[in-house]
């Protein structure tokens, strides 16, 4: 078992693109680690990078605090398995998850023995003289994961193996796959696009954008306090709603009304600053009756999530969205008013996108707690993604 | 007159005279084909029957049996020595150029190399000249030169025309093989190497089965060539106990200078035989079906 340790890493590919510009980055022994990013943001460079199958063009990787920057991907003593799952087609199920030992050297009836266990434990008992080609693909991730498993890594390094999975069996290997790191906890760095994944399976999530990371944090504090617009605009299955505004005093000009500044930075900010105003559908409460401090609009549209809705209400031009319970969906072209919950404003400088306010506390040695937390908050925005999938899938 | 029909065929007759129009089709179409095939069939013919007739000509006739052709032809004390020295050319150089073919297309497919579809075509079209007449002279003055530094390489010697042979059948063989490689995902090899595999390994453990059947059809490739090849063994090698089967062929005449059409039939059936063989046993085993190097 081992931490990972990134010191100034760099990686620039030929033609002058800066994949991974620069990054420290410290992940945990026994951590789960989701590098969350849109495409081409370098986290599959930085994945890649720490693996060795692409060399640094600056910097150092760091694995259990040994220095192994310029090691061949194979002594570096990490195993990574690949979105397209790379299973060998030409061997059976009981080959591809030996093969690991068979580099090394172990006899045939050793290994096949220890492959036979490691698949049993993964549920592949009875496939194991089954080609790749006559599994089904929840079957090739699992049989991809045991061949990582068997060669007992100190890191796992996962390549999005979730993203050739349909919707439904994409949540199933999920959960499996966090109970399989729990398990086992082996430090894992996993790539993914898609933040409900990340959210959903990560202590900690480092969000990355044209090879700099934006946001390390809980999946909690990158939900709930997103340091800057590209974050907020991420992560989210329905998204923030981001407001232009300017500072008026004690108040906020937004949509053309005024709302009240969270006081713990109103020393913060100065008269007619110009700010965005930030607030997760999620924590709006709407109301039908006019409401102090809530913004009034008029409901143009409403989308049904399963249990519950996403309403846009259109204030001064602004369409701003606000999820309500089953049941209580109001008319479209009833005027509404959207009151934010207490200490979920948000406020970002509009000129870097920055978010004001005090920075989110240190998270170290709290990693357990936290995501323990996390779990028992998740279930609403799973639930929002998998009807999301399940459009998607229609 | 009084049918409305008259003068007009009727429905059934319409339909007989299109039965037989038919019928009349199909049978001339078979006659052509027949004629043709006997075209082609007729020497293949000539090949089965001459060698177990007692006097063959050039007809295709029903032989009067006899064995005598062989027992003549293996009684010739270059006929066999000729087919093993064909074997062993055949199967030095197709493993020559397997090897080779399999290590520079794998890395030709990996490696970035400015210019490199450039070299390959180039590669390719010089090959032709390697093996071609034109090359002959200096490929023989070459060759000379190389067996005063070693015996093994030099003229009369199997070395030289493998290595000749080789160097005109590569390029193709690569320019072949690259295109398997190049169908194989490198996510593959790059498992292989997290699980810490050397890049030989990884061609001998994952590239090398996945383009098998690209290494059968240049294996089978690489025999017919050298198998069929005259020129090249026939000027570097004067010694006729090391010419392979397709240089003594020239050497099958009677006294009167005739051709000894009983030796020559029997001695080109022995020399068919095993590349028809050799047809027959990959195409069982690897049926010439390709899927873009993914086997199922």
């Amino acid at each position: 078992m081992a931490g990972i340790a990134l010191r100034a890493l760099s990686k620039e590919f030929p033609g002058g693109v800066r994949a991974v510009d620069g990054l420290d980055l410290d992940i945990a022994d026994g951590e789960f680690f989701a590098l969350l990013g849109p495409s081409g943001c370098g986290k599959t460079t930085l994945l890649r990078t720490i693996a060795g199958l692409e060399r640094p063009t600056g910097g150092d990787v760091l694995i259990g605090g040994r220095r192994v920057t310029h090691l061949s991907p194979g002594k570096r003593d990490v195993a990574m398995v690949f979105q397209d799952y790379a299973l060998f087609p030409h061997m059976d199920v009981i080959d591809n998850i030996g093969y690991p030992l068979r580099i090394r050297g172990m006899a045939r009836d050793a290994r096949e023995r220890h492959a036979a266990d490691v698949g049993g434990q993964l549920g592949l008992e009875g496939l194991m003289a089954r080609r790749p080609a006559a599994l089904s693909g929840g079957q090739q991730q699992r049989v991809a994961l045991a061949r990582a498993v068997a060669c007992r890594p100190q890191v796992f390094l996962f390549d999005e193996p979730l993203s050739n999975l349909d919707a439904r069996l994409r949540l199933e290997a999920r959960t499996f796959l966090k109970r399989l790191q729990r398990q086992l906890g082996v430090t894992t760095v996993f790539v993914t696009h898609d933040q409900a994944e990340a959210l959903a399976l990560a202590d900690r999530i480092a969000v990355m954008e044209a090879g700099r990371i934006r946001q390390l944090g809980t999946p909690r504090e990158v939900f709930g306090r997103p340091a800057n617009l590209f974050v907020a605009n991420f992560i989210g299955s329905t998204p923030m709603n981001l407001i232009p505004g300017t500072v008026r005093g004690d108040r906020i000009e937004v949509a053309g009304q005024r709302v009240a500044v969270p006081a713990e930075i109103r020393s913060r900010l100065a008269d007619g600053d110009a700010v965005v105003f930030g607030i997760r559908p999620e924590y709006v409460t709407l109301s039908v009756t006019p409401a102090d401090g809530g913004l009034r609009g008029v409901v143009s549209i409403v989308e049904n999530l399963g249990s519950s809705a996403l309403v846009s209400v259109e204030c001064d031009g602004h369409a701003v969205g606000a999820t309500v319970p089953e049941g209580s969906e109001p008319e479209p072209g009833s005027e509404v008013w959207l009151v934010p919950h207490d200490g979920r404003v948000l406020l970002y400088r509009a000129g870097d996108g920055e978010l004001i306010g005090p920075p989110p506390p240190s998270t170290d040695g709290q990693r357990v707690s936290l995501s323990s937390a996390v779990t028992a908050a998740r279930p609403a925005s799973s639930r929002a993604t998998g009807i999301r999938n399940g459009e998607q899938d229609t | 007159m009084t049918q409305a029909g008259d003068g007009q065929p009727r429905p059934a007759d319409r339909e007989a005279w299109e039965a037989a129009r038919r019928v009349a089709t199909r049978i001339g179409f078979y006659a052509v084909v027949s004629v043709l095939a006997m075209f082609f069939a007729l020497p293949m013919l000539w090949l089965l029957t001459a060698p177990f007739d007692s006097s063959p000509r050039y007809a295709v006739t029903v032989p009067a049996f006899t064995l005598d052709n062989f027992r003549e032809i293996t009684a010739n004390p270059y006929a066999v020595s000729s087919l093993v020295a064909s074997t062993v050319l055949a199967v030095t150089t197709m493993l020559l150029v397997i090897v080779g073919a399999a290590l520079a297309s794998y890395a030709l497919s990996r490696v970035r190399i400015p210019g490199r579809d450039a070299m390959l075509y180039l590669l390719l079209l010089l090959s032709s000249v390697v093996t071609g007449t034109a090359a002959m002279v200096p490929i023989f003055l070459l060759v000379t030169q190389f067996g005063r530094v070693d015996e093994r390489v030099g003229i009369d010697s199997w070395g030289a025309v493998v290595l000749v042979l080789s160097g005109g059948l590569l390029p193709a063989a690569i320019f072949m093989l690259k295109d398997f490689v190049d169908s194989i995902p490198r996510s593959y090899e790059e498992s292989a190497r997290v699980f810490g595999a050397s890049p030989l390994r990884t061609l001998k453990d994952v590239v090398a089965p996945l383009i098998s059947p690209g290494l059968a059809t240049i294996a089978v490739w690489t025999v017919v060539n050298v198998w069929g090849s005259f020129l090249v063994p026939f000027i570097l090698l004067r010694d006729p106990d090391k010419q392979p089967a397709a240089v003594l062929v020239r050497t099958l005449y009677t006294e009167g200078g005739q051709p000894n059409l009983a030796l020559l039939s029997t001695f080109s059936l022995l020399y068919s035989l095993p590349v028809v063989l050799m047809y027959v046993f990959v195409w069982r085993r690897y049926g010439f079906r390709f899927h873009g190097g993914i086997k199922s």
